[in-house]
């Protein structure tokens, strides 16, 4: 097995890219990344967390080559600090905010929807820490549009991004979730709960930027990739996981 | 903010630190005198928190404090509530991934009592109990006690666990490492490292205080000494 692996290291041609994508990208920017890796032979190393923490190991100089955030707001400071090509920025999807439900929950998301998070039996409720992480605030803003806030403050439980705020769900230690579509659709969630999507206008924005690191040596396969992430095949899989394509400017 | 997470890290490492001696006083007896056979496999277990990554017992606590596991459900029946993201559940995790830090420097200090004194002790008539009390522990003392600080030292720079159990809740789960580790993630570096030195400092002087006292008198500190 170890030869195996040597002799195909050694044979291996294409360029190595290393990408820091939001959390929320886990299934969809996998599946797009199997494909690029097939198409190009290149290899991606994906390296999943929530925005603002990726944002942070960035600026600290973390050699990654791409970044996706959930956000518009921390590609621009990257780019703004001259960390990020700003020639590269490219908004590449909307996110969108659900709540969710575990199948065994009574509570019918569709029918009760934010009026859910009211109901006694659920205790817990897990967004993202909105400290770092774009979804995080959209949980609170929608919160805040509801006027729920301090009623369901005492029910909050902080993902560290939210991906884990799904998993906090998914496992049933909380009874709701205020999480990325894009989870909500992955196969491991899709079949586990029920979601309601929280109106767009309920928060602000999630337009979803990504920028190519300015110490990149891979700048020209990393702006492939990100070319095949903005293309039609690329939305295409961005779509099938709630993941729509930005407003033409 | 501050203040509170060090409070409640405080809170935990206390209660923590003595859940483990109750814990760790007879069970560090049993391994200093029991001639079991499978007692290897009792040793093993115990020392298990020390190799594993802290990822491996969240995952597992968070599971079994789950309302799916059988143990979440019964807790539920007698509660009506979960352990999950409450400062109960961190007390849980943190005494499975600190005991080994209390139990070894126990069990070995209790070997390591002269087992002729313990027979001088049976032939005046002596019980198991007595002699425990009377000897086993004062002379075991020091390793108690540095089972005592090292189960709360480390209960105090706990990072792993609690992250994947508590659900970061100021108040209730938010404990000073966590804190720590949000500040930096913000690029509040000043304030990170306030509370990152304070803890430095904690941890240093209990350090210090143990290992000035062991030079003192001949202390067992740590099982392999």
């Amino acid at each position: 097995m170890l030869i195996i692996g040597v002799f195909v290291t050694r044979a291996f041609a294409g360029e190595q890219l290393a990408i820091a994508a939001a959390a929320d990208l886990n299934y969809a920017l996998s599946e797009l990344a199997n494909r690029f890796e097939i198409a190009s032979g290149n290899k991606l190393t994906l390296s999943f967390g929530a925005s603002g923490n990726l944002y942070s190991q960035i600026q600290s100089g973390a050699p990654f080559d791409l970044f996706f955030s959930a956000d518009e707001d921390y590609p621009k400071k990257l780019a703004g600090a001259g960390v990020a090509d700003a020639s590269s920025l490219s908004i590449y999807s909307l996110g969108h905010l659900v709540l969710w439900l575990p199948s065994s929950s009574p509570f019918d998301p569709q029918k009760l929807q934010m009026e859910s998070l009211t109901q006694p039996a659920i205790t817990r409720i897990a967004i993202a820490n909105p400290q770092h992480a774009p979804y995080g605030r959209a949980a609170m803003a929608a919160l805040e549009h509801y006027g729920l806030k301090d009623k369901v403050s005492g029910k909050l439980v902080f993902g560290e991004s939210v991906s884990q705020a799904a998993q906090f769900v998914q496992s049933g230690n909380a009874q709701a979730g205020l999480i990325a579509m894009s989870l909500a659709k992955s196969p491991a969630m899709e079949l586990a709960g029920r979601f309601w999507v929280v109106p767009s206008d309920a928060y602000p924005e999630l337009k979803q930027a990504a920028v190519i690191v300015s110490v990149s040596k891979h700048k020209k396969a990393a702006q492939e990739f990100l070319d095949f992430v903005l293309s039609t095949e690329g939305a295409a899989t961005l779509r099938k996981y709630g993941l729509t394509p930005p407003a033409k400017p | 903010m501050i203040l509170q997470a060090l409070a409640l890290t405080l809170r935990l490492a206390i209660l923590v630190s003595v859940i483990l001696m109750a814990i760790g006083l007879p069970l560090g007896y049993w391994l200093a005198s029991s001639r079991w056979r499978g007692k290897f496999l009792v040793e093993a277990i115990v020392s298990l928190p020390i190799v594993l990554p802290p990822t491996v017992l969240g995952f597992y606590v968070l599971v079994a404090i789950g309302p799916l596991s059988p143990f979440g459900r019964w807790y539920h029946s007698i509660t009506g509530g979960s352990l999950a993201f409450t400062f109960r559940g961190l007390v849980l995790g943190s005494v499975l991934y600190s005991l080994p830090f209390a139990v070894q420097p126990i069990a070995a200090a209790f070997a390591s009592v002269d087992h002729k004194l313990l027979e001088a002790s049976a032939t005046l008539g002596a019980s198991r109990w007595r002699a425990f009390w009377r000897i086993v522990l004062p002379l075991g003392f020091p390793g108690v006690l540095t089972g005592f600080v090292l189960s709360f030292a480390h209960t105090l720079g706990e990072f792993g666990v609690v992250l994947m159990i508590g659900g970061n809740i100021p108040g209730a789960t938010q404990t000073v490492s966590i804190l720590i580790y949000d500040q930096v993630q913000s690029l509040n570096y000043a304030l990170a490292n306030r509370i990152a030195l304070l803890l430095l400092l904690v941890c240093f002087a209990l350090l210090a205080l143990l290992y000035g006292l062991r030079r003192r008198s001949k202390w067992v500190l740590w099982g392999w000494q």
